[in-house]
């Protein structure tokens, strides 16, 4: 196997044992990008001194002995890639906007502070949807990225590079940003593990922010094991960001008995717009569960046909007031032309920004406006309000909520990317879990029949519960682990 | 609902210049997407509290302490960054005609 194919606990053991070195990892990882990436376009930069690091890493360690070697951080010397909208100071920064296209980093967002501390190599930034804004990456300004599995076909997004890369073996491991589903739904698009934590879980300093109240960091990775792992390094309080929560995270691994776990299924996820191939295969996977004596029982979360309608209010609601700091003057691009103040505004982000941006803009101006806030943006919040009570209600009767994590496979490049409602679509099954700030996992649950294209079962879990759920997830996987 | 005037209007509070082309498309598509959302009319919402954020948290606040100690040279990359400088200085068009 070559170094780039293991897993992140795979890589992480053999460091250990001396049987390869971090620059042997790395370069193993470099070669395939090299190899593979024209092609795949998952990476918008990669780092020339990734080797370098890997380097003085083998230096460090060179004199360790067992003791010291057994008492590194479990991720040193691990290859990982970093969705282009998070931070790393002396890096640019493009968010996949054309207005930050030469934008250099200033400082670490907080994610990568702590990945830094443990030793991590980055092997560069990835591809996304311009501002995290689209379901497919095709929104990028600097062109898509392709799907592994099948190049006439989209990755998802808005983390189709990290998953595009993670998925091709061009990184041990990836991070990524979730705000409706941009990290589960590429995951399950391109056959891999992908963890929306807790809103408040993870920091968000240092995330080019999109939607204040739902933007959520998280790992992209080949395996729920190695999930856990990047996850426990980057959660956690922080004093840059008042949003984040200092509850201290139980790490034990417990491995649960499937036997008597409740899982609920919405009724509302298996209904209209589901492709019957992957209904099948998320079936499938609950008679697995149902014969290992877990207990399936139909439940109703009623509000979630109101997910997408209140999430395309609050989102853009949002996007509208985060990026008005993009104005041409303190970063990014500047139109030259511009003859006046507001010239400058006006033609700099009409300049910079792409289409799905603009149209996110244009349509939470409104809705904040006065005379449409009510209807629109509070009106909004209080159907949150009530999806969370869903989510609640359901959770009093069981532990874990299964269903597909997207209604269809991978779609082909090109085919949505002219109906906005079309795309948005894709998201129908992981916007509500942002609403409600409950944690989820999107993982591989086989192939479609006649595609033969990576299908995702997604499992939502309780507030704060991510312990619960990936030890959950890790049985899960075990059981259904789909045969390549 | 949305008319071309109120497209401009948008644009305008957005500071955005849109092409004449870009205002027709995205007329058509704020519109679609408005009609979409009327759905939440459905729901009844009397008595339900906004969830005003992600969390149920409220009033975080931490001291007034400088908790960012590096900050040598932090000034030089902000200006860095800045497209139109002058001297160190950012430099912008008049804020009054």
């Amino acid at each position: 196997m070559n170094l780039n194919e293991l897993t992140i606990k795979q890589a992480s053991e053999g460091l250990r044992q001396k049987e390869f070195s971090t620059t042997e990892l790395v370069s193993s990882c470099l070669k395939s990008v090299r190899e593979k990436d024209d092609d795949l376009h998952s990476y918008l930069a990669v780092f020339q001194d990734a080797l370098e690091q890997a380097k003085k890493a083998d230096e460090k360690i060179s004199t360790y002995r067992n003791v010291e070697m057994s008492n590194l951080p479990p991720l040193f010397g691990i290859p990982l890639a970093v969705k282009d909208n998070i931070l790393i100071q002396g890096k640019r920064c493009t968010a996949g906007s054309k207005i930050l296209e030469n934008y250099m980093a200033s400082y670490d967002a907080t994610v990568i502070s702590k990945l830094k501390s443990q030793g991590v190599i980055f092997l560069g930034k990835t591809n996304l949807d311009e501002f995290a804004m689209g379901s497919s990456t095709e929104n990028s300004g600097f062109g898509p990225t392709k799907n592994p599995h099948d190049s006439t076909r989209v990755p998802g997004g808005s983390s189709g590079g990290s998953a595009a890369a993670v998925s091709a073996n061009l990184c041990l491991g990836a991070l990524g940003s979730d705000t409706g589903g941009s990290i589960r739904q590429p995951a399950a698009f391109c056959g891999i593990v992908g963890l929306k934590p807790t809103y408040g879980r993870v920091s968000r300093h240092g995330l080019i922010a999109m939607a204040s109240s739902l933007d959520q960091i998280g790992p992209l990775t080949k395996t729920v094991e190695d999930a856990k792992i990047l996850f426990e390094a980057i959660a956690g309080g922080d004093s840059f960001d008042a949003t984040a929560i200092k509850t201290k995270h139980d790490s034990r691994t417990t491995t649960h008995e499937l036997k008597n776990i409740k899982i609920g299924i919405p009724k509302e996820y298996f209904g209209q717009g589901l492709d019957t191939e992957v209904k099948k295969i998320i079936k499938s996977a609950l008679k697995k569960l149902e014969e290992v004596g877990a207990e399936i029982q139909e439940i109703s979360l009623p509000h979630s046909e109101y997910a997408l309608p209140a999430y395309y209010i609050i989102v853009p609601s949002e996007v509208s007031a985060n990026l008005a700091r993009f104005d041409g003057i303190r970063y990014g691009l500047q139109e030259t032309s511009a003859k006046n103040l507001k010239e400058v505004y006006t033609k700099s982000r009409a300049l910079g920004f792409g289409p799905e941006v603009k149209r996110r803009i244009m349509l939470g101006t409104y809705t904040l406006s006065a005379g449409y806030y009510d209807a629109y943006y509070l009106k909004a919040q209080k159907v949150r309000q009530l999806i969370r009570q869903d989510f609640e209600k359901a959770f009093a009767e069981i532990d874990f909520i299964i269903g597909p994590t997207t209604p269809t496979p991978a779609f082909k490049l090109g085919e949505r990317s002219d109906d906005p409602l079309q795309m948005y679509l894709a998201d129908i099954y992981t916007v509500a879990v942002n609403l409600a700030g409950v944690p989820a996992l999107s993982l591989p649950a086989g192939y479609s029949e006649t595609t033969k294209l990576p299908v995702g079962l997604q499992i939502i879990g309780q507030w704060f519960k991510e312990n619960e759920l990936l030890n959950f997830a890790a049985q899960v996987e075990k059981l259904i682990k789909p045969k390549d | 609902m949305i008319t071309p005037k109120k497209v401009e209007h948008i644009a305008s509070l957005a500071r955005l210049e849109l092409t004449a082309g870009e205002e027709k498309k995205i007329e058509k598509e704020l519109s679609a997407i408005l009609e979409f959302v009327e759905k939440l009319n459905e729901v009844n919402t009397a008595g339900i509290e906004p969830m005003t954020g992600g969390t149920n948290l409220k009033n975080v606040t931490r001291s007034d302490e400088q908790i960012d100690k590096i900050l040598e040279d932090k000034a030089g990359d902000l200006i860095d960054a800045v497209p139109e400088k002058r001297s160190g200085w950012i430099n912008v068009k008049a804020v009054f005609e």
